[in-house]
């Protein structure tokens, strides 16, 4: 595996020796002496008037080679550090820019201690500002490539068995309804933001609080069937139509949350908890577990419902021909309302547990997985309960694993070519039938 | 509340590049959906491929401004093919999501670090202005009149704007009263039937595709003319606002993706200006941020109340409307 990433991890051996570091000149220095300093420093973007400057030291010594860059604004430069430690970068705007220093090009045996490798940076009111990075000692471990592959393929099955939530109540609602359902994403985002407002408003237990929250999301579900879904269906609105409904409906809804939460990240209770080791290369938090085991209960029970209760066969029915079963005497709407409870239950369990995998609320959320989502619903066959299992799982070991190969930031792209190439290839999905495609 | 201010912020969105920019991707979508019937839900992706095609021609390779143009144009043609091949034969419904998938994953293309050589990553391109302001015919100056006060380069990238709209809009109409529009509106209707008659349906969708792409690539040109290219604006919801604009207008008429595009901005624009004023005079009880979000609600308000109780638009012929099932 050529392209294999060597993932890096950091660990700081004992703080008290890692306070021997750093090193920091202040801005007043180089304000004052600008001009002096970038004799020495191998400075680029000399031509602008603002810069960035800073001196890396280790342990009140130099350090020579450190590669730092600028970005921002459409604008990138970089350098490395001179005899002294010294750097300088100059750039077109008054405006915040974001440095980095390159790890890999410090000694062995240092890292950048705190604050992270990159910091934003804005400038005060001189055009010049100081950036230190304070170094420490501690050592980038080195995971070995199998290891990581079975904590990745571990990870997938948590992430699909959390998108088979969100995706088997997308399904469901196709199969009953024909609607490709795009405000799942918000249903998502809406089970989330139910526990938060149930946890940290109401100051209920967590547990209580995000039973009630996925209650809360099955009512959400009932009522956008009653008060959206189900007039619609009566007015015999076509399916293209309810679908642009939906994505309107997602949109409104979206900046909706937006509205009330704002654009910042929420927590959960317990949520970015410390993970502990299960055996071999597995590490979890407490949060993963849970989450692990809930959602094969709900998955199974949901099994269950379909297969051996009568309305959970009258939906199956209904799926496979609405007007046969509704002559067969299956009140078709109400069997349509409580697949909309079900899925928006779902949806919101959904939420709720990838607000701990991610970790994080945000307003969006929903729709940073609702693709994934389409995704698995095709890739298992649309309108099949159990397909949409399975190409969650698939979906999620991939997203997740894939990441080993291809850069963090377009590990959804995969996923995302599956839901073409699956379309191409074998459009009714793993386990749909072939007249579906029509 | 200064309300001229108002007045006149509000008035000069009628002709601002923005308007513009959406007026030529709603033709265009109008093209696929209106005319075609086919459910384009990538025109972010179209019009990213437009503007990063301009922007990195000049850029990394130094071209001049209209060959960036070209580039952008052919790039949304072979992202077009690309797209038709698979799904065109298949039901509406799954070109939709194949097309939302396929514009996620160029705007992941152009966000990720590993091209950060060409695209800059998530910071986007700016800079490539010069080629372009070279070729402006108009000498320095200040010109206009009330909220329509311009410098030289604001009207040059106006009137390029212009132009190309008034090229797409007559390519619409000159196309739509030909025989090959009327078998393409045919198999909007019936694909079946002209089939039956013996034409090649697939073609006929695909050359709809790949002109409504183009067009949807001069928009993505028009919008990164005045000021940058940033991954962010190509998400899904740009193409959401861009089919709101459609149905608003009428997705089955040569003008009414033009003027839903005037009548969406200067909206937004009003929107903009008024909430935030009766937020800070205390008649709404939020917070200026909220006041700027309350816009985009009524912008997924409006799209389903079109969609539901006016699919054809102001401009449009219910008739012309009977394919959406």
């Amino acid at each position: 595996m050529p392209t294999a990433q060597i993932q890096t991890a950091r660990k700081t051996l004992s703080p008290r020796v890692a306070v021997g570091l750093l090193l920091t000149f202040v801005s007043l220095a180089f304000a004052l002496f600008g001009g002096m300093s970038s004799a020495h420093a191998d400075e680029v973007g000399a031509e602008y008037e603002y810069a960035f400057s800073g001196n890396v030291q280790y342990q009140d010594k130099p350090v020579e080679g450190v590669k730092i860059s600028v970005s921002g604004n459409g604008y990138d430069a970089e350098t490395v550090t001179d005899a002294e430690g010294k750097w300088k970068i100059g750039v077109p705007e008054k405006e915040k820019y974001t440095i980095t220093m390159d790890e890999s090009t410090l000694p062995d045996g240092v890292i950048v201690a705190e604050g992270g490798s990159s910091v934003e940076a804005e400038f005060g009111l001189s055009g010049k500002k100081s950036v230190n990075f304070f170094l420490g000692q501690g050592e980038r471990v080195v995971v070995s490539f199998s290891d990581q592959l079975i904590a990745r393929f571990f990870d997938g099955i948590n992430f699909g068995l959390m998108l088979a939530l969100a995706a088997i109540g997308v399904s469901l609602v196709f199969g009953t309804t024909g609607l490709s359902n795009f405000a799942q994403a918000e249903m998502v985002t809406f089970g989330a933001l139910a526990g938060l407002f149930f946890s940290t408003v109401l100051q209920l237990p967590i547990l209580l609080a995000l039973l009630l929250a996925v209650v809360a999301s099955g009512a959400f579900g009932w009522s956008l069937d009653a008060g959206i879904w189900k007039p619609l269906r009566k007015k015999g609105i076509g399916l293209v139509q309810m679908m642009i409904v939906s994505i309107g409906l997602s949109l409104a809804l979206r900046y909706v949350f937006l509205f009330f939460v704002g654009g910042s990240t929420l927590q959960l209770e317990g949520a970015g908890d410390a993970k502990f080791q299960i055996f071999g290369p597995i590490s979890l938090a407490m949060s993963d577990i849970i989450s692990m085991v809930i959602s094969i209960v709900v998955l199974a029970g949901v099994g269950f419902w379909l297969l051996r209760t009568r309305i959970g066969k009258a939906t199956r029915a209904i799926s496979d021909n609405a007007s046969l079963a509704s002559s067969s005497g299956i009140d078709v709407d109400g069997v349509i309302r409580i697949v909309w409870i079900l899925s928006g239950a779902l949806a919101g369990l959904a939420g709720i547990l990838w607000a701990y995998f991610r970790p994080g609320i945000k307003w969006d959320m929903g729709g940073q997985i609702l693709l994934l989502i389409f995704a698995a619903v095709t890739l298992g066959g649309l309108g099949t309960a159990f397909g949409a299992l399975v190409g969650s799982i698939i979906i999620g070991v991939m997203v997740e694993v894939s990441s080993l190969f291809i850069p963090a930031d377009i590990k959804y792209i995969g996923a995302l070519l599956v839901l073409i190439l699956v379309l191409l290839v074998r459009p009714q999905g793993i386990l749909g039938r072939k007249e579906r495609i029509g | 509340m200064d309300i001229l201010g108002m007045l006149s912020n509000t008035a000069s969105w009628i002709i601002s590049p923005t308007t513009i920019a959406y007026a030529i991707a709603a033709v265009g979508l109008s093209v696929h959906f209106g005319y075609a019937g086919l459910l384009n839900f990538g025109m972010a992706g179209f019009m990213a491929l437009g503007a990063y095609g301009y922007a990195i021609s000049i850029l990394s390779f130094g071209w001049p401004w209209w060959a960036g143009i070209l580039v952008g144009a052919g790039a949304s043609v072979i992202f077009a093919v690309l797209l038709g091949i698979p799904t065109l034969r298949l039901r509406a419904d799954y070109l939709a999501i194949v097309t939302i998938a396929a514009a996620e994953i160029l705007r992941l293309l152009f966000t990720t670090m590993l091209f950060d050589e060409w695209t800059n990553s998530a910071d986007g391109l700016g800079g490539y202005h010069d080629s372009f302001r070279a070729a402006n015919p108009i000498p320095p100056g200040e010109y206009g009149f009330g909220p329509w006060m311009y410098n030289e380069k604001d009207w040059w990238v106006r009137i390029f704007g212009f132009v190309l709209l008034a090229i797409a809009v007559l390519i619409v109409w000159s196309l739509m009263r030909s025989p090959w529009g009327r078998v393409l509106r045919g198999i909007r209707e019936d694909e079946d039937a002209v089939r039956a008659l013996g034409k090649n349906v697939f073609a006929y969708k695909m050359q709809a595709l790949i002109i409504g792409g183009v067009f949807g690539a001069m928009a993505g040109v028009v919008f990164a003319l005045p000021s940058a290219v940033v991954p962010g604006s190509y998400v899904t919801s740009l193409t959401f606002f861009i089919w709101t604009i459609v149905l608003l207008g009428g997705a089955a008429t040569v003008f009414g993706p033009v003027v839903g595009s005037v009548i969406f901005w200067v909206i937004m624009a009003a929107l903009d200006n008024i909430i935030p004023a009766l937020a800070d005079a205390g008649i709404l009880p939020i917070t200026n941020i909220q006041a700027g979000v309350l816009r985009y609600i009524f912008v997924g308000v409006a799209l389903m109340l079109i969609v539901i109780y006016r699919p054809q638009g102001i401009f449009g012929n219910k008739k012309e409307l009977t394919f959406v099932k």
